[in-house]
């Protein structure tokens, strides 16, 4: 345990954020809408400064505001995902925006800090410190998803999240009050000293460990709590689908493993069962409700709940291993997720954005660049071999055989044999249909950046893998020493 | 010399086949013919080298299958009953490949044809050098191949196609047979090397196993399993069905395959396994009694048919018929001396016919053949050499082969062996009737085909008329110069150990001392029946429609081949299609399918449409979904962890 002396130091990417943040609402304001582009390219900017200080953290472990706030190896791993997606998601809207003359200068400043409540979430050590976390994200996407105010969709899609999220965080401040009540502290280790002192868990820590995971699992959009997700994903404009498919998504997950290794993995045995069933229950889910879908960006909904299902396996199985292949699976799902989504806003045509999986039809003889790389984003989130996304597979699968989560394993398999249908019938539209009418041409040399990247690192992940294998296998060996 | 002879064939086989688009037809004809050709001439000497001289010899090749206690060498067996073979199987198949040189000059795929023709060949000279039973067997199916192909080489045709499918399925059934019988060989002596076989075969006499509590003589089993294969390849009732049908294939195929060769398998199989036969005498007696039966079967049926090649391949039938019951008596040497004879006479009949065939346009039916004495000296002539061999008139071949079958039968003295001498007796009456009948109607009287046809028949090119020529020449000469080597007196000298032939007196000298009327009636018999056709079809022939319309009954039962192919029809394939279709339509389509790819693929499709329908779009059906949830959650933990 350090001192009080590093109370500010351990904090300091946070602390640089949240300044940052205030700094550009003040520039926003007097600069106006005009300005959002220099804004948002600020906005960026901090994202990047902040990686640069996780970067540069010290690797031991820092708790430190009272035991609310913990800097680990697990924490800053987390970060620096959670700050690039949210950098590139950034970079991504920017096109966008300007396009579809939504300039608002909020925009950047909110993501900023939504970013800042995922880094508070990932770095909580307390479960007020968690809510805090979790309500700074919340609150700041509930407002970006409905950003859109004159659309009806957007406005929609914001309220029912709002709504949906409000519920969510009533169950999850009912279960933290129930731990509380139950086991005499919010603090994460005195918690656990508790749990592992009693021997036996109360029943009041159990119905409190339920809610809180029903308010996790409503984050990571986990099956039964999903239900918003594929409504928010279509309503809201789709460079924040693009934002809210990832960045929220890594540090929920992240959150989820922390709440439920850091307090009770004395008691591992007892919420293992429920996570193997949202677990299931989301790539099942995931896998057929895709099927049927003609909207992209709805079909991408349903994909995300089924990658958080396979990425909820390596926390099921509750150990070091399995944490780490969740974060290389979630790191891999940064990558082809935001090359998907990058094409996905490519696809526009003079009346303006289509959304439409048959508009994609024939893109091999209109772009053929593009339809190459949505073609290895869809064999990798499939599971082709070779492709990232199977590595990432894989490895969850290793995890849950070696606890023993046999059937986890197999119902994971089949899940992804039936979602595999939904992805090549992308690649399957892209190569054989008759073209449909081209997209508009040129893309930003910034859509174009991001493709090629993501596309290469899905691509070349299997060469050179030992990076982020060590970096996960570092970060998961900070939470369960 | 002996790899030269097996395999030459299946080189030439594979240049034709897979080079004929470089070497062209001519090519094709030069490398088969030849090849068959080199072949035929060292067969013949390796016919004197080692039945004359005496040098059997056994090449081994290389061990083929060693799977724990199974072992099966590779190995050419050259003795005297191989190098008879060797000379019947090259000789004719040479001739045969020269004549289609001519016979198939017409035809677009004559690569394919020849290529066809010596893998045939390949795969019947594998059949007769076979060291042991599985070696037999490959070339067992390979002859079964080539011919299956060769029947349906006309692919166009459906008649053609289904006359090869039939010969292929009636021939599954006696393969059934034959396999299970090679495994019963392979469970009792634990070997399918034929000398080791040979060698024990004599300890397992009288020695039984028990099946459905009931004792079954071993090698009573195990023979007739094998002899129920020689049935299928050999066309034996109820076997024979695919023969006749197997004439929609081109004649040269007729010839080679289904007169002189492929069907004599069969026969000489069960003069093979001899060492076998001859410890069983119930086998034996089986043998004896359905050869009988089908020699005079088929002769009945040759009586009445029209067609110029069914009435040859009747005719083969009931030739085999008469080989299998000299087996079936112990006189195995006799049946081999038929099937030499026969070789030649057949394939020359054949031959003779698709000269004709030939020269009227492809008309097959004799009815509107007639007159053609005079345009085709050649053919007819060489066409009576073997008319008059398998009537069996002296001096002729069959003369000497089918005496001394017959002479054998009587002389076995058992009640089989007098139902087939008496059997044969009627059957070479017949015999005698119906081939007179063929060359009466064929080239005597008025011609009775369209004018046109008749009036551009011709006399067939050399390319045709050679084969026929040297055939006849054997058909004339093949049974008293070869008589004293096969069945007289030198007949122990000169197939040594190949064949075994247990008795207490020879059944070869023995038929020499058969009374006098034996002997002779056989040959009233045949001259009678040259007679009688003369008679109906020369002189009167108003007689056949009388006794045709008389006989009504017997006629339609004769020319619709006793009804074997509706009853098989009425028995086998109406039920095998039934049982096929309702295993296609509830079996597959309904439970396979059903539950399989069909099944999973429809409820994946229900499993998405349901799943997307959950989405329903209102905000308390979600916040509902999500309550259910932790109310699940907490049910579970209470009663898993807490009520646990």
């Amino acid at each position: 345990m350090v001192t009080d002396t590093h109370l500010y130091a351990a904090a300091t990417p946070e602390i640089f954020m949240a300044c940052a943040a205030m700094v550009l609402l003040m520039l926003g304001v007097f600069r106006g809408d005009g300005d959002t582009r220099l804004v948002s390219w600020l906005a960026v900017a901090a994202m990047a400064v902040a990686f640069a200080l996780v970067w540069m953290m010290p690797g031991e472990r820092v708790i430190t505001f009272s035991g609310g706030f913990i800097v680990d190896g697990f924490a800053n791993f987390a970060k620096l995902l959670i700050l690039l997606a949210a950098a590139i998601g950034l970079i991504m809207s920017m096109g966008y925006v300007r396009a579809e003359k939504m300039e608002r200068f909020e925009f950047p400043v909110l993501i900023l800090l939504a970013t800042l409540g995922m880094m508070m979430m990932v770095s909580a050590n307390d479960l007020i410190s968690l809510y805090m976390g979790l309500e700074i994200q919340s609150l700041a996407l509930y407002v970006v998803a409905a950003i859109k105010r004159d659309s009806h969709r957007s406005s929609e899609a914001g309220l029912k999240y709002f709504v949906l999220g409000a519920l969510s965080s009533g169950m999850l401040l009912y279960g933290c009050s129930m731990i509380y009540g139950f086991s005499g502290s919010t603090n994460f280790q005195a918690i656990a000293a508790h749990v592992g002192e009693s021997g036996q868990i109360s029943v009041g820590l159990i119905v409190g460990i339920a809610f809180l995971t029903a308010g996790l699992a409503f984050k990571v959009s986990a099956v039964p709590f999903h239900m918003w997700t594929p409504d928010v994903y279509e309503g809201a404009p789709t460079p924040i689908t693009a934002f809210f498919a990832v960045a929220p998504k890594i540090a929920a997950i992240v959150l989820f493993m922390r709440a439920m290794i850091a307090p009770f993995a004395e008691a591992t045995a007892d919420w293992q069962q429920i996570v193997v069933f949202i677990s299931m229950a989301s790539m099942v889910l995931g896998a057929f409700a895709a099927i049927w879908q003609t909207n992209i960006k709805r079909l991408m909904a349903y994909s995300s709940i089924g990658h958080i299902g396979f990425a909820l396996m390596g926390l099921a199985a509750g150990t070091a291993d399995g944490v780490r292949a969740t974060l290389v699976y979630m790191a891999i799902y940064l990558f082809m997720n935001v090359g998907t989504f990058a094409a996905i806003l490519c696809m526009r045509r003079r009346e303006g954005m289509v959304e439409g999986i048959q508009d994609l039809a024939g893109l091999d003889r209109n772009d053929r660049p593009m339809a190459l790389a949505l073609l290895i984003f869809m064999f990798s989130m499939a599971g082709v071999p070779a492709a990232a996304g199977f590595f990432g597979k894989f490895y969850v699968f290793m995890a849950a055989v070696d606890a023993g989560l046999y059937g986890l394993a197999v119902v994971g398999v089949l899940a992804s044999v039936v979602a595999a249908f939904y992805y090549l019938r992308i690649v399957k539209i892209m190569y054989f249909d008759d073209p449909a009418e081209p997209f508009v041409k040129p893309i930003g040399p910034e859509m174009k950046v991001i493709l090629t990247v993501t596309s290469l690192f899905v691509v070349f992940f299997a060469v050179y893998p030992a990076p982020l294998l060590e970096g996960a296998q570092a970060a998961a060996a900070a939470l369960m020493p | 010399m002996y790899y030269l002879i097996v395999f030459l064939p299946l080189l030439a086989s594979i240049i034709a086949g897979f080079g004929g688009r470089v070497i062209g037809d001519r090519g094709a004809q030069w490398a088969t013919c030849g090849a068959v050709g080199l072949g035929a001439l060292l067969s013949l000497y390796a016919f004197f080298d080692v039945a004359i001289q005496g040098n059997v010899t056994k090449l081994e090749l290389f061990t083929w299958i060693d799977s724990g206690s199974f072992e099966v060498d590779w190995a050419i067996r050259i003795d005297q009953l191989t190098a008879v073979m060797l000379v019947v199987v090259n000789v004719v198949s040479a001739l045969v490949h020269i004549y289609s040189v001519g016979y198939m000059s017409h035809d677009p795929h004559i690569p394919r044809f020849m290529s066809y023709l010596s893998l045939f060949t390949f795969a019947m000279l594998m059949l007769i050098t076979a060291d042991n039973f599985l070696q037999l067997f490959m070339g067992w199916e390979g002859v079964g191949l080539a011919s299956y192909l060769l029947i349906g080489f006309w692919y166009e045709k459906p008649t053609a196609n289904a006359a090869a499918i039939k010969a292929f399925l009636v021939n599954r059934v006696g393969d059934f047979g034959f396999a299970l019988g090679i495994m019963a060989v392979f469970m009792v002596f634990g070997s399918v090397d034929f000398d080791t076989v040979f060698a024990a075969s004599p300890e397992m006499q009288g020695k039984t196993f028990e099946f459905l509590s009931i004792d079954f003589d071993l090698m009573t089993i195990i023979c007739v399993l094998l002899f129920i294969g020689a049935m299928g390849k050999s066309a034996q009732v109820p076997l024979h069905t695919w023969l006749p049908d197997a004439m929609e294939g081109p004649t040269p195929v007729s010839a080679l395959i289904h007169a002189a060769t492929m069907v004599t398998a069969g026969v000489f199989m069960v003069a093979r396994c001899s060492p076998m036969f001859e410890f069983s005498s119930t086998a034996l007696v089986i043998v004896t009694v359905v050869g009988a039966f089908t020699a005079f079967f088929a002769a009945t049926i040759g009586l009445v048919q029209n067609d110029i090649k069914r009435v040859v391949a009747y005719s083969t039938c009931s030739q085999l018929g008469y080989m299998f019951f000299a087996c079936g008596v112990g006189a195995y040497p006799a049946a081999i001396f038929h099937l030499f004879t026969h070789a030649f006479f057949k394939a020359l009949l054949f031959l003779g016919s698709g000269s004709v065939i030939h020269a009227l346009q492809d008309e097959q039916d004799l009815r509107k053949m007639g007159g053609l004495r005079k345009v085709m000296p050649w053919t007819y002539w060489t066409m009576w050499a073997g008319t008059l061999a398998l009537a069996g008139i002296p001096l002729f071949a069959g003369f000497y082969s089918k005496d001394m079958i017959l002479e054998s039968a009587f002389a076995r003295a058992t009640g089989a062996g007098e139902f087939a001498y008496w059997m044969g007796l009627i059957g070479a009456l017949m015999t005698a009737f119906y081939s007179c009948r063929l060359m009466f109607m064929t080239f005597h009287g008025e011609p009775r085909g369209p004018k046109e046809v008749m009036d551009h028949a011709h006399e067939s090119p050399p390319v045709i008329l050679i084969p026929l020529v040297i055939l006849a020449i054997g058909a004339v000469g093949a049974g008293f110069v070869f008589s004293g080597y096969f069945v007289g007196d030198g007949h122990a000298a000169f197939w040594g150990t190949s064949i075994l032939m247990l008795g207490e007196d020879n059944i070869l000298e023995a038929a020499h001392h058969v009374p006098f009327w034996v002997k002779a009636l056989p040959l009233v018999a045949a001259v009678s029946g040259i007679a009688i056709a003369a008679l109906c079809y020369l002189w009167k022939t108003g007689i056949p429609g009388r006794v045709a319309t008389f006989n009504r009954d017997a006629h339609q039962f004769l020319l619709n081949k006793w009804y074997f192919d509706e009853l098989f029809d009425l028995l086998l394939v109406r039920s095998s299609k039934w049982l096929g279709y309702q295993l296609w339509k509830i079996g597959d389509r309904q439970i396979i399918d059903g539950f399989g790819p069909d099944g999973v693929s429809a409820t994946v499709i229900r499993i998405a449409r349901r799943a997307a329908a959950l989405q329903t779009g209102f905000v308390y059906h979600y916040a509902f979904a999500m309550l259910l949830g932790v109310a699940i959650f907490t049910t579970w933990y209470f009663l898993t962890a807490w009520g646990g």
